[in-house]
């Protein structure tokens, strides 16, 4: 089996499929956090959706790299839903299943309708659970992803200590003067980038286990913020390579069985909580 | 010296006014209770003074290097910092955050600043607990202390101690007393009409009819009143 591993580790598209899984996970893992403690963690799936209804605009018309279209539309839908958040005739969860099942809907009768290709279920399924896509990472495709994910890592590292105090308490963020629709605004725009980035990897409807097992698991024992972050991060890297192997060495589809794993460390990890507090 | 000085200040939502006419001035070393019914603005009017939301009509100047950025601010709990995975020391230590300007991390005097404001509070022995695990007044001494690290000068606190059993509401109201023996400002939401009388030097009533008076006004008005119903 190591010989296999070895094998396919010789290949340059399961490498890049690896770099790639470590630097998306240990992104939304971070993010995930944020996302969780202030109650948003339906932005990502409904986020999701939307990049799929986008992707799907892309494929009708036939752009070479449908990042171009995705990642804008991503991006404004995630400021506007984190606008209304806060005070608008349609409430936050309301908005956001209104987008998540309309894009999705949307997304699929533009590919039935439009679609050249011969399989069309077939695409569809490979972008809502990212079965394939993974392996077929081109070099550019590759590179857009370290990039981005350092911007995403910088910018959450650096911004640290401003972060934890907006996502803490945004009236004394606020009060003692942080521009606390700044970080906002930035925290979306981060999300946005993510989800893009992650439909690579898991697909569009899987995204969420992504930016949520972690966060989940690292809570149940993790006391401080700084130990939650870090165990987060660690905990979505350690699944996204196991499950990486897992699925290439079983054949399985990547992205769930990446969740698969998530979902399996999320038990180990709330049983060794309740046993901590028991 | 005057801290604070407020002219016919109007405070509300939109354009759905709360209250208006409100006039006072605070000085330094002063102690405020802010009174009144549900719904006549005593948060709205804390967060406009702090430059949450905008004023709809009136004058709020601020004296003697005070700053809305410069006022320790204890808001109401929130939902969210119920069940939040974070040490003592981090939540206080971001108290800090105004000095961090265009600097991205803490420095040893800003960890200094905290822990000295958490042995203020007699809390040193939780500084490395988890803030969800703590009585509520516990809790709320360690959202005391990152709004000291805040403010040299001017607290905020918007209802101190609602939720706390009787021991920790004491607790809470001798250890305000303390720090405005020490010389911060204060000024605090209140329920009680007792003990706010009992710590205050002024009472500000909002209401249809606002009133800022000193202490010792405000007792006598009270007694002529009611004597006066007698």
């Amino acid at each position: 089996m190591i010989n296999e591993l070895m094998m396919y580790f010789e290949m340059p598209f399961v490498r890049f499929a690896l770099i790639v899984g470590v630097l998306i996970s240990l992104c939304s893992s971070l993010l995930g956090v944020i996302l969780v403690l202030k109650r948003f963690s339906f932005i990502g799936d409904g986020l999701s959706h939307v990049a799929f209804g986008a992707m799907a605009v892309a494929a009708v018309f036939n752009l070479v790299s449908d990042m171009i279209v995705v990642l804008p539309v991503t991006l404004i839908t995630a400021v506007l839903l984190l606008r209304t958040g806060k005070n608008t005739k349609i409430k936050g969860d309301a908005a956001i299943a209104m987008l998540s099942v309309g894009a999705l809907a949307f997304g699929y009768l533009l590919m039935n309708l439009f679609s050249t290709s011969a399989n069309v279920s077939g695409d569809v399924c490979s972008s809502l659970f990212g079965s394939t896509l993974i392996l077929t990472l081109t070099p550019v495709k590759v590179w857009l992803c370290v990039i981005l994910s350092i911007v995403v890592m910088g910018c959450f590292i650096l911004l640290y200590n401003k972060i934890f105090a907006v996502t803490f308490d945004e009236s004394f963020a606020q009060a003692v003067g942080t521009k606390v629709d700044f970080y906002n605004l930035m925290i979306a725009v981060l999300i946005a980038i993510i989800i893009v980035l992650a439909m690579n990897l898991v697909g569009s409807l899987l995204i969420s286990a992504l930016i949520i097992f972690p966060a989940l698991s690292a809570m149940r024992i993790f006391k401080s913020f700084q130990g939650v972050i870090i165990g987060s991060a660690v905990f979505s890297v350690i699944c996204a390579v196991l499950g990486m192997v897992t699925s290439i060495l079983f054949g399985t589809p990547v992205g769930s069985t990446i969740v698969a794993v998530d979902f399996a460390g999320f038990l180990i990890f709330a049983f060794i909580g309740f046993v901590k507090a028991g | 010296m005057t801290q604070l000085s407020v002219k016919d200040l109007a405070i509300g939502y939109d354009r759905h006014v709360l209250t208006d006419g409100i006039s006072f001035q605070i000085e330094s070393g002063d102690y405020v209770c802010m009174i009144g019914e549900n719904g006549t603005g005593k948060s709205t009017l804390m967060k406009t003074l702090l430059g949450l939301q905008p004023a709809l009509k009136g004058n709020i100047e601020w004296g003697e290097g005070v700053t809305p950025q410069t006022i320790g601010y204890l808001p109401q709990q929130t939902e969210v910092q119920k069940d939040f995975p974070a040490t003592v020391f981090e939540i206080v230590l971001s108290g800090c955050q105004n000095r961090l300007k265009h600097r991205f991390f803490y420095s040893k005097a800003d960890k200094a600043t905290a822990s000295d404001q958490i042995e203020r509070l007699e809390i040193t022995d939780l500084t490395q607990k988890c803030y969800r695990e703590l009585s509520g007044g516990q809790q709320q001494r360690v959202l005391l202390a990152r709004a000291l690290c805040a403010s040299k000068k001017m607290i905020f606190l918007d209802e101190p101690v609602t939720g706390l059993d009787p021991g920790a509401v004491d607790q809470m109201y001798s250890i305000i007393n303390k720090l405005n023996h020490d010389g911060m400002t204060i000024m605090m939401i209140s329920h009680d009409v007792d003990i706010s009388v009992q710590y205050a030097s002024h009472i500000l009533n909002l209401g249809s009819n606002v009133q800022f008076k000193d202490i010792k006004s405000y007792k006598s008005n009270q007694n002529t009143e009611s004597g006066g119903t007698r």
